[in-house]
């Protein structure tokens, strides 16, 4: 069966180079000394899909992101990748976006694409940490999700089988299509960018990143290859395009505030580990209230 | 993330020489693929983009996977099991990401799927890779032999075979046997002519074969009964699908493990005729020979770029008598002087490269159209000299990929002994590069004529009209010196018109003649972009004037009859 497969992507500040002057003085990311990059585990995840896509034949991977008019360089390395097309959500009020607003507004996002059979995305970005975005996209767009997946080992018959990475080991699982998946960094790490690929998509751009050239006066190099070669036009969605609630999106829509940052050393050397029934999630937040760690 | 492209500015350096505007246009034929293939360059900055980006690609699998697997593919190797060769795991996982990275069949036209890249480009990316571990260097580049089946085979073979290239399979040249080495006129693999089937059947054994279960391979057998020399062979296509080649063994060799080097034994093999009888060795193994020895030639560039980085990185952080070892001028001349010899080296290997990529851009649109009588001038004089630096680029490469991987271990003292460090992989694997594909002494047997008939004395002078810098004509000076003693040696060994003495200096005015020709392009170079080669080029003309002075005494003082003390 041919597959629609929705990769979810996020560009982010490469932590792994992190330095003195990697935070501003005000506590907010100094984004020049840190390049941005594809999301890690998002890579895994987009591996994963090209995986399915070659073993089933007809079936397309569409990249979905959303950040400011640069970060369609997502998009692009996707499609040197081996993925069909992309979106990019773009719009200033997407800005200051938390994992709710995030996921808000790729859930709107991924109503309007309209058909998918998969969802997938890294477990969690680099930034943030969080590993939130994935399970919050399944659950406002009322689908299963599996979390943590290190493999996808069968898709048929409208159901899914991954193996996926637990405590100690490995479990594997079975779910319905369509499915959200979150990848781990233990999954097969992303193929390279294809000779061809980059050659056909290497102009691909927004059309923010095209006004960024011509704002001048400069004109578009190969400008009518825009015309003839619509694949070069990576599509930007507004808060209107998605029939976005503002309210609900970027700042606005973050319940999340950032009271102030500061550098720790994690010293505890013991880890506990909880179960997922209701008294242990909810003996952790009596914990968690009660040294102000949330709250 | 490790790139190997864009750590080192002077790769893309040589892709923006001037020639490959003239370069790109004839491999692009006027770029008249731009509407018919969504890859295809629109104009020369688009194609110089994508080769740039093709290289970063390249950069970046030999920066984070090549070099990452080259330690464990050197220790565990390739095996032989049933007849076959299972390749070290390390092996596969290079092998699968460079075939996912489209990075095969690149010089080959799109129609089959090629990436249509100029040999200039494509050398590049063969340089990288075996920076990273020259071994898998081999199995990966010995793609470019379907240059020769794309040269020499018909239509038929060209739609059949080279879409299975361009797609990842991998290819191998089956010419060395037990007897027939450094001469191949002697091969003896028999090739019968089958009525019944219609076919070739090759019987024999062949030895040394690099990557010698590849899928498809360029055999070189006899096929005239009865004959003796090399005007009885012809060169046949096996393809491993139809099976009737076995490999006996993997030989145990001193470097490059990673790339297996095979006994074949060949049953019955059905095999095809590739281009025409009797002319196997004496035109199509000779143009897949200069096709190999370009790949040496770039294979012992990386090797002398790993030395470099191995040396440099060490001698920075090593420190003795209270500071870092680089800082010693015993040190830093060794670290300074392979630099040097890479710089040279490769700007040798991509001059000699772009000389490769105009005539035979041009032999290609011959073979659609008549030449103009201009364009057959150009491919001309761009084959005799690509002729002529190809045993130069080939073997001096080689050797300083050698001298390089020594100093390196010196530079590392006794560290540089224990296996643990890369410099010893470093040093097995440069080995080997100045024997095969024809050893340095049969790089000079292909060169001498060039000496003695003046066509690097006339290059040579030619690159005197340059213009270099003003604060570089003290080189020009030096070199134009060098080029006069270079003639005045060849001379006196002409006028005394004995062969054995000219075999036996031979060696000598190669030598001579490619310093010259390395210390031009440095000059060139150096004028273009001081900021990458003016160091080099005060050290390498320091070097070649001395390497120039020291043959010029041996050949001025050296006379015909003392070469009855040499002999055995």
């Amino acid at each position: 069966m041919s597959l629609k497969i929705v990769v979810l992507a996020k560009q982010v500040p490469d932590t792994r180079c992190v330095g003195k002057d990697a935070m501003n003085a005000d506590g907010t990311i100094n984004r020049s000394a840190l390049p941005a990059i594809f999301n890690p585990e998002d890579l895994n995840a987009l591996e994963q899909a090209l995986r399915l896509k070659d073993a089933h034949p007809g079936s397309t991977v569409t990249m979905l992101t959303m950040g400011p008019g640069r970060a369609a360089e997502i998009i692009r390395e996707g499609l040197y990748r081996g993925a069909d097309n992309g979106y990019l959500l773009t719009d200033r009020a997407f800005a200051g976006a938390d994992t709710l607003a995030t996921s808000y507004a790729l859930a709107t996002a991924i109503r309007k694409i309209g058909e998918y059979d998969i969802i997938v995305g890294g477990r969690q970005a680099i930034d943030g940490d969080t590993a939130q975005v994935g399970p919050q996209v399944a659950e406002k767009l009322g689908l299963p999700q599996i979390t943590y997946v290190e493999e996808i080992q069968e898709v048929k018959d409208g159901r899914i089988r991954v193996k996926r990475h637990i405590d100690g080991g490995v479990e594997t699982v079975e779910g319905p299509l369509p499915i959200v998946l979150t990848v781990n960094g233990s999954a097969a790490p992303c193929r390279p960018r294809n000779a061809k690929l980059v050659q056909k998509y290497k102009r691909a751009m927004g059309a923010q990143e095209k006004a960024a050239i011509t704002k001048d006066g400069a004109e578009l190099p190969y400008a009518s290859l825009y015309e003839s070669r619509p694949y070069l036009n990576i599509t930007e969605w507004s808060v209107a395009d998605v029939n976005g609630d503002t309210k609900q999106c970027g700042l606005s829509g973050s319940p999340t505030k950032v009271k102030k940052i500061e550098n720790i050393i994690f010293q505890a050397k013991e880890s506990k580990t909880i179960t997922g029934s209701d008294a242990d999630v909810e003996n952790l937040i009596v914990e968690l209230l009660a040294n102000h760690t949330i709250g | 993330m490790a790139n190997f492209y864009t750590e080192h500015p002077e790769l893309k350096f040589h892709l923006n020489n001037p020639l490959m505007e003239r370069i790109c246009q004839l491999k692009e034929r006027d770029y008249r693929d731009k509407d018919e293939f969504d890859y295809a360059p629109q104009d020369y900055s688009d194609a110089i983009d994508s080769y740039d980006k093709v290289l970063e690609i390249t950069g970046e699998i030999t920066g984070e996977v090549i070099a990452a697997n080259a330690e464990g593919v050197d220790e565990e190797g390739p095996h032989c099991a049933n007849g076959r060769v299972e390749y070290a795991s390390g092996t596969k996982a290079n092998l699968d990401a460079m075939v996912k990275a489209g990075l095969n069949g690149m010089t080959m036209p799109r129609r089959y799927g090629g990436l249509n890249f100029p040999i200039t480009p494509y050398t590049m990316c063969a340089e990288i890779v075996a920076q990273a571990d020259a071994g898998f260097g081999n199995i990966w580049s010995l793609q470019d032999c379907i240059e020769t089946l794309y040269e020499f085979g018909n239509e038929d073979q060209h739609s059949r075979f080279i879409p299975r290239i361009c797609a990842g399979e991998t290819m191998s040249m089956d010419l060395t046997e037990p007897d027939a080495g450094s001469d191949l006129q002697s091969v003896m693999l028999k090739a019968t002519y089958d009525e019944a089937n219609n076919c070739w059947r090759l019987n024999g054994v062949k030895r040394f074969i690099t990557n010698g279960d590849a899928h498809l391979h360029l055999v070189l057998a006899r096929s005239e009964e009865g004959t003796h020399d090399g005007r009885g062979l012809s060169m046949f296509i096996y393809d491993k699908n139809d099976g009737g080649v076995d490999v006996r063994r993997i030989e145990n060799k001193l470097g490059i493990h990673g790339s297996p080097t095979c006994e074949l034994v060949y049953k019955n093999a059905k095999a095809e005729l590739c281009g025409e009888r009797k002319l196997g060795l004496i035109k199509y193994v000779m143009a897949l020979m200069n096709g190999a020895r370009l790949g040496i030639a770039a294979q012992s560039v990386g090797l002398s770029q790993a030395a470099y980085n191995e040396a440099l990185a060490y001698a920075k952080d090593r420190k003795q008598f209270g500071k870092a070892i680089i800082e010693f001028p015993a040190v830093y001349d060794m670290l300074a002087t392979i630099k040097a010899k890479l710089d040279a080296g490769r700007a040798l290997l991509y001059q000699t490269a772009r000389y490769v990529d105009i005539y035979k851009a041009l032999d290609d649109i011959a073979r659609e159209r008549k030449l103009t009588p201009e364009e057959r001038q150009e491919q001309k004089k761009y084959a005799k000299l690509a002729d002529s630096f190809t045993p130069l680029a080939k073997g001096m490469n080689s050797e300083y990929a050698n001298q390089n991987a020594y100093d390196c271990i010196q530079v590392h003292g006794g560290s540089g002994f224990m296996m643990e460090y890369a410099c010893q992989r470093i040093y097995r694997d440069a080995r080997i590069t100045s024997i095969y594909e024809g050893t340095t002494q049969l790089q000079t047997v292909a060169a001498i004529r060039y000496v003695t008939n003046g066509a690097y004395a006339a290059t040579l002078h030619e690159y005197e009209l340059i213009p270099c810098a003003p604060e570089f004509e003290g080189y020009m000076n030096r070199i134009k010196d060098m080029t006069r003693k270079l003639e005045a040696c060849t001379n006196a060994v002409k006028e005394a018109m004995n062969q054995e003495l000219l075999d036996f200096v031979a060696r000598r005015l190669y030598e001579m003649s490619a310093v010259c020709v390395m210390s031009h392009l440095l000059l060139q170079d150096a004028t273009k972009a001081p900021e990458l080669f003016a160091q080099s080029l005060n050290v390498y003309v320091n070097y070649a004037e001395s390497e120039v002075e020291k043959h010029f005494n041996f050949i001025r003082k050296f006379s015909a009859e003392e070469l009855l003390n040499y002999r055995k």
